[in-house]
């Protein structure tokens, strides 16, 4: 099974040969590298861009002005910061013209911690992001997901935000990727570049399938009756592994992979927490003015009588930072225990 | 009383009678572009009495940039797609856009926040245009980002390989934003040079601050040599010195398909925006200048001269008192192109 850097790379492919993508450019996305995750290698229409985020956004913008389809990469979420004044124009350019100027734009960035970042390699920009009107946000757990993501992201009309999870990147899925050989020692030795010399290298692309994953549209990964979790991302596996632990004690959780920030699936949500009473959501951005914090409102709002118990959010300690050591990281972000901890104290709480 | 960078006009060769085949532009070219100087300006005087009677929230524009301008717009080709270029304006920027074919209304129905405005719907300030059809992006109020996107519309030129080019339009003081230093570096990649029009328009201002209190370098287009981008100064209050010195560089970025830096040197009419006043100031009128050379040639009366502005005059007044009665926007039109096709933006209805 491909991981998300090759499930992104393919899809990348797929779009630049049938959707008309033309341009994929960023800091070290073209060759050699094809990206520090890897996810551009081999992209013929990857090319790298001076170390200056704000000129890949309003490149990105321009691109899309001229109506041409563009993938542009910020190499970490975390440096993202700096252009925001930008994205938040991408985000009002169609709205401030009443409708005349449209920007399909698809602007990729690896997301949140787990892979002992420190401060400047562990960041979300989900809750950020999700400030911004006027752009759609997408966050993939699976490679499977990462792939009709990124198509469904490309064709959009509007520009859309495409978090990929750090954590998640050499995560191999559990399910195929349209075309994509059985066997990953084939998918690797067909599309990742080789140590050492790349100057004669050239991928050989499987037969790639369109496969879309709606954006806005969520999906449940595990069902259940007593509760909710409400998660995407790196999170979202977190949760995953908690519901499968207490559901080897008998007691089923259901979880909802929302993989669209904005507009996200606030049906499945509903009919969920109507089942179970109790809902949890999750993510890794800093808790204060949290996205799931929205969530967590909305579902007072809509179903504070059909409830059992209180709605949680269970996100990053709002600290400035997210620190080098494992203590200091897995006290910061949601981890295992904590998630479970939580989950425990949702389903015991009575009325 | 605010300075004014001490630039002669280099078009010395002006011819004394009338008729002389030594003019400097043909006489239907040097006419037409007073008249559309004199379009632009009684525009903006216009747009500043609608705010001073209290019919706009705010105005900002370019009177003072219309010789710049003006051949700016007229040089422009003019268009939808790659093949035409594309226009990266700031605020003030309606005498580009009057020279390439805006009406008078569309202005002023900006400035009064009608429905009928065709730029923004009623959302934005004055000078804040949007022609997608004719390759002009929207105009923002942040200061220089046009730089940054500017890039874009022009590597997309330069891959589709015809005679595009990218034209970006901004102030002095922007040039202190890193948006400008980005589009000098994204311009000027070795091998992937962009066909690219990098204009300042030096008024010496930014707001209330002086140029020369901020700025150690003679003229902001210094810093394109650091780039080996071709760079050149220009009177641009000046629209002959304007028009023949934009022609050359547009053309010479047609065909190298490489970057130029200008800087045009010009008045500040009326002030940052009504927010300092929106009153005359004491600086060179370039339309005054250009008259006085138009008469002293025999190519225009005085009174032909007070009767173009007369009648341009009452043009922008009749526009204004057409939109007075025309519908304002609607209060639910906010959720409108939130997205494309007017997808759902409001969670309320997710």
């Amino acid at each position: 099974m491909a991981n998300m850097a090759q499930a992104i790379r393919m899809a990348l492919h797929f779009a630049e040969e049938n959707l008309e993508l033309k341009d994929v450019f960023g800091e070290d996305v073209g060759a050699p590298l094809g990206g520090v995750f890897t996810a551009t290698q081999g992209i013929k229409s990857a090319w790298n861009t001076p170390l200056d985020e704000r000129g890949i956004i309003g490149c990105a913008m321009g691109v899309a002005m001229a109506g041409d389809r563009c993938v542009a990469e910020i190499q970490f979420a975390d440096y993202i910061f700096n252009t925001i004044d930008l994205l938040k124009m991408a985000g009002n350019t169609l709205w401030a013209t009443n409708g005349k100027q449209e920007l399909p734009m698809v602007v990729m960035t690896p997301n949140g911690a787990g892979i002992r970042g420190s401060l400047y390699h562990s960041h979300s920009f989900d809750a950020h992001a999700s400030r911004m009107p006027g752009w759609k946000i997408v966050v993939p757990s699976t490679p499977l997901d990462a792939y009709g993501l990124m198509l469904s992201a490309i064709e959009d009309p509007n520009p859309v935000m495409y978090l990929n999870p750090k954590a998640l990147m050499r995560v191999r899925g559990e399910e195929l990727i349209p075309g994509e050989p059985a066997d990953e020692k084939e998918l690797k030795s067909m599309i990742d570049a080789p140590i050492g010399d790349r100057s004669k290298w050239k991928p050989k692309w499987p037969k790639l399938e369109d496969y879309r994953v709606p954006i806005g549209k969520g999906k449940v990964t595990r069902e259940g009756t007593r509760a909710t979790m409400v998660s995407y991302g790196r999170t979202l596996i977190v949760c995953n592994q908690v519901a499968d632990k207490l559901k080897a004690e008998g007691i089923d959780v259901e979880v909802i992979d929302l993989r669209s920030v904005y507009p996200y699936d606030w049906q499945l949500i509903k009919s969920s927490i109507r089942k179970t009473g109790r809902v949890m959501f999750v993510n890794e951005d800093t808790e204060v003015t949290n996205f799931a914090e929205h969530l967590a409102y909305r579902t007072t709002q809509e179903l504070f009588y059909e409830l059992m118990a209180r709605p949680r959010v269970v996100a990053a300690k709002n600290v400035p930072g997210i620190g080098l050591h494992p203590n200091l990281e897995d006290n910061t972000v949601p981890q295992p225990p904590r998630v479970e901890a939580e989950l425990r104290e949702l389903l015991a709480e009575t009325p | 009383m605010e300075s004014m960078p001490n630039i002669e006009s280099k078009t010395k060769t002006a011819p004394k009678q009338k008729g002389s085949k030594d003019l400097p532009l043909p006489k239907e070219k040097l006419l037409q572009i007073h008249n559309l100087m004199v379009k632009a300006r009684s525009l903006e005087e216009r747009l500043i009495k609608i705010y001073k009677a209290g019919d706009a929230f705010f105005w900002i524009g370019g009177p003072g940039e219309e010789a710049f301008g003006v051949t700016l717009g007229m040089l422009a080709d003019k268009g939808k797609g790659h093949d035409h270029d594309w226009m990266h304006l700031h605020y003030r920027c309606t005498p580009t856009l009057i020279a390439m074919g805006m009406p008078m209304g569309d202005s002023i129905r900006l400035i009064m926040n009608k429905a009928t405005d065709v730029s923004t719907g009623g959302r934005n300030f004055a000078n804040h245009y949007s022609y997608p059809e004719w390759n002009v992006a929207p105009v923002t109020s942040p200061i220089e980002v046009q730089y940054s996107t500017a890039i874009g519309t022009a590597w997309a030129q330069r891959r589709a390989g015809g005679k595009g080019i990218s034209v970006v339009t901004g102030g002095d003081a922007g040039t202190a934003e890193g948006d400008f230093a980005s589009c000098l570096i994204w311009a000027s990649r070795p091998g992937n040079e962009l066909p690219l029009l990098i204009t300042v328009q030096n008024n010496k201002w930014g707001i209330s601050t002086n140029y020369d209190s901020q700025h150690g370098e003679k003229h902001t287009s210094d810093r394109g040599k650091a780039f080996n981008i071709r760079t050149e100064v220009i009177n641009g209050n000046d629209p002959i010195e304007s028009y023949l010195k934009l022609k050359e560089v547009m053309e010479y970025i047609r065909q190298e398909k490489k970057p130029v830096v200008l800087e045009a040197q010009l008045s500040r009419l009326y002030g940052h925006s009504s927010a300092d006043g929106a009153n005359r100031r004491d600086e060179p009128c370039c339309i005054e200048l250009f008259e006085k050379r138009l008469i002293e040639w025999g190519l225009i009366t005085r009174k032909e001269c007070d009767d173009i502005k007369k009648a341009y005059d009452a043009e922008a007044r009749a526009e204004m008192e057409a939109a007075r009665n025309e519908p304002d926007p609607e209060a639910d039109s906010i959720w409108d192109n939130v997205y494309v096709d007017n997808e759902n933006g409001d969670w309320r209805k997710f």
